[in-house]
């Protein structure tokens, strides 16, 4: 093996029997440009140094020589399966910026589209979580569901992943005549096929061996660690903005916020699966019920942000994204930070994974469903 | 969180009580607290300790360039009030910013606070593993105002409208 030159910056071989390997950056079970430096001792992980930036392309920085309606299209670019969400959180913090009232039809619009995103993203997460416990047919399972997603995003929004659907002041544009039929189509379809998501891998006992018990992560440790989303969730910490903060349409829906408590690996998987099914039942309660009017409000063609500071948090499919506005009351912002739920928890790898084996290690980085741009940024 | 005028007079006690040197005000959103750098530990310690606020969640950490002054701004949350409180900091040292690490008190801070050193150049004493998060050594502190862009152009945006 190659002498390690920085040996600190690596975790470092501390203790006798102790090696160093890599997994990554380029590795399918990263899901993207992550970097592992594992310390080993035998099987069992003793360290987990992550090792990020691959593709940290300073949307921070490139945010302040830019304009707000611009910034929208960037924050597609970070969780890119929850682009719909990133850009409402833009979009909310400068329209709440400016004390704008929006419409109701913009409201239920953004949640429809918000929920359809995260269901898709827990879809993804459920094919290739299946593949990384080496249950090759979810990932065509999931993969076959998630598009029918994708096919009511294209016909709307024209994208399909990168959708950049919101605007400031409403959305780019109005719902395609087929959005509703097809939604609904989507949601029947759906319901009467998660079942065999259960069958298939919630049931399966290797599975079951595999995840229950795993990296469990208190709720102490969770909320020190700021650990939220599906993860958060999973160890008990109530951390749902759109039950504690609500914006858009979501304090006019009904719906259950899913907390388990073991915060295993196992449990995170299952907050998953069940935000999938509530999901659902948000869209059934506004999919008949969208207001008529214009999907978007007129705006001026120079957007000035008053001198301030605003914060806005909304809830993307991996946990709480807040976005930091500091404007000096020009059309470009002062500074803008993206609290990125993905970095965040990121950071309770090393503290869940001492002590289990490397496999589980694999287990553990999925459950916590990473998407390496929103870490990078 | 909008609070009213007499639960915001309420807090200003609370807090004048933990430390003396803060200065609150109502800000657009929510409660600002700006200590000294020197009880910024003080402050965010006591901020988690009281039972009336206990921000035990550290939602955001923003290092940010005022240009004659470099800062930290901490979004503190809380699992059992809900509530958000600003908690502010400024340094006057441009060439050798230092503050103090908030690890032992939110774990999260760890990659926040490499991040702001990453990006901002701030320092933060006591940080269990203080190493840069994104990029090299090569690199300078791009997020600070005076940070000039040899190379990269595509950001610059000067003629996009």
């Amino acid at each position: 093996m190659a002498k390690i030159e920085n040996e600190a910056a690596y975790g470092g071989a501390e203790e006798q029997n102790e090696y160093v390997i890599n997994i990554g950056p380029q590795h399918p079970s990263t899901h993207g440009v992550l970097r592992l430096v594992v310390t080993l001792q035998g099987e069992i992980v003793k360290n987990v140094q992550p090792h990020v930036g691959y593709i940290h392309r300073g949307i921070e920085k490139m945010c302040e020589s830019i304009t707000y309606p611009q910034i929208i299209h960037l924050t597609d670019r970070m969780d890119y399966l929850s682009a719909h969400m990133n850009n409402e959180a833009v979009c909310l913090a400068v329209e709440n910026a400016l004390e704008m009232e929006i419409p109701d039809r913009i409201k239920v619009i953004r949640t429809l589209m918000s929920e359809l995103t995260r269901i898709q993203s827990h879809q993804l997460f459920w094919a290739t979580y299946g593949m990384d416990m080496g249950g090759q047919t979810c990932f065509f399972y999931g993969l076959r569901d998630r598009e029918k997603i994708l096919d009511i995003f294209e016909e709307t929004t024209g994208g399909r992943m990168i959708v950049s659907y919101n605007c400031l002041g409403g959305v780019m544009y109005d719902l395609h005549p087929n959005f509703r039929k097809r939604v609904k189509d989507f949601i029947k379809y759906f319901r009467s096929i998660i079942h065999e998501y259960d069958a298939i891998l919630t049931g399966n006992i290797i599975f079951r061996e595999r995840t229950m018990g795993i990296g469990p992560l208190t709720l102490d440790d969770a909320v020190s660690f700021g650990v939220t989303g599906p993860s958060g969730r999973a160890s008990g910490f109530s951390c749902d903005i759109r039950k504690h903060a609500p914006y858009s349409a979501y304090d006019r829906v009904i719906f259950n916020e899913v907390l388990l408590t073991e915060g295993d690996t196992y449990s995170r998987y299952l907050v998953r699966m069940e935000e999938m099914k509530e999901s659902m039942n948000i869209i059934d309660q506004l999919i008949d019920n969208i207001p008529e009017g214009a999907h978007a409000v007129k705006m001026k063609p120079v957007i000035k942000l008053p001198e301030g500071e605003y914060y806005q948090r909304v809830e993307t499919a991996r946990g709480e994204l807040g976005v930091f506005i500091i404007s000096d009351g020009n059309k470009n912002p002062c500074r803008v930070k993206f609290r990125s739920p993905n970095l965040v928890n990121l950071g309770v790898l090393n503290h869940i994974s001492k002590e289990f084996k490397i496999a589980d290690l694999i287990a553990i980085a999925g459950s916590l469903d990473f998407v390496i741009p929103d870490i990078d940024r | 969180m909008n609070t009213t005028e007499t639960d915001m007079a309420r807090f200003s006690e609370l807090v004048k009580a933990l430390v003396p040197e803060a200065e609150i005000h109502e800000g657009k959103q929510f409660a600002e607290i700006t200590v000294p750098p020197a009880s910024l530990l003080a402050a965010a310690e006591a901020l988690k300790e009281n039972p009336d606020t206990r921000c035990d969640y550290l939602i955001n950490l923003t290092g940010v360039d005022y240009g004659t002054e470099l800062g930290v701004i901490y979004h503190l949350g809380s699992s059992k009030h809900g509530q958000i409180i600003v908690l502010k900091t400024k340094t006057p040292e441009r060439a050798n910013p230092v503050l103090e690490s908030v690890c032992g008190i939110w774990r999260t801070a760890e990659f926040h606070e490499r991040e702001a050193y990453d990006l901002l150049g701030i320092r933060f004493s006591n940080h269990p593993d203080l190493r840069r998060l994104f990029l090299d050594d090569t690199w300078g502190f791009p997020l600070r105002k005076d940070y000039v862009d040899d190379t990269n152009t595509a950001a610059n945006g000067e003629d996009r409208e």
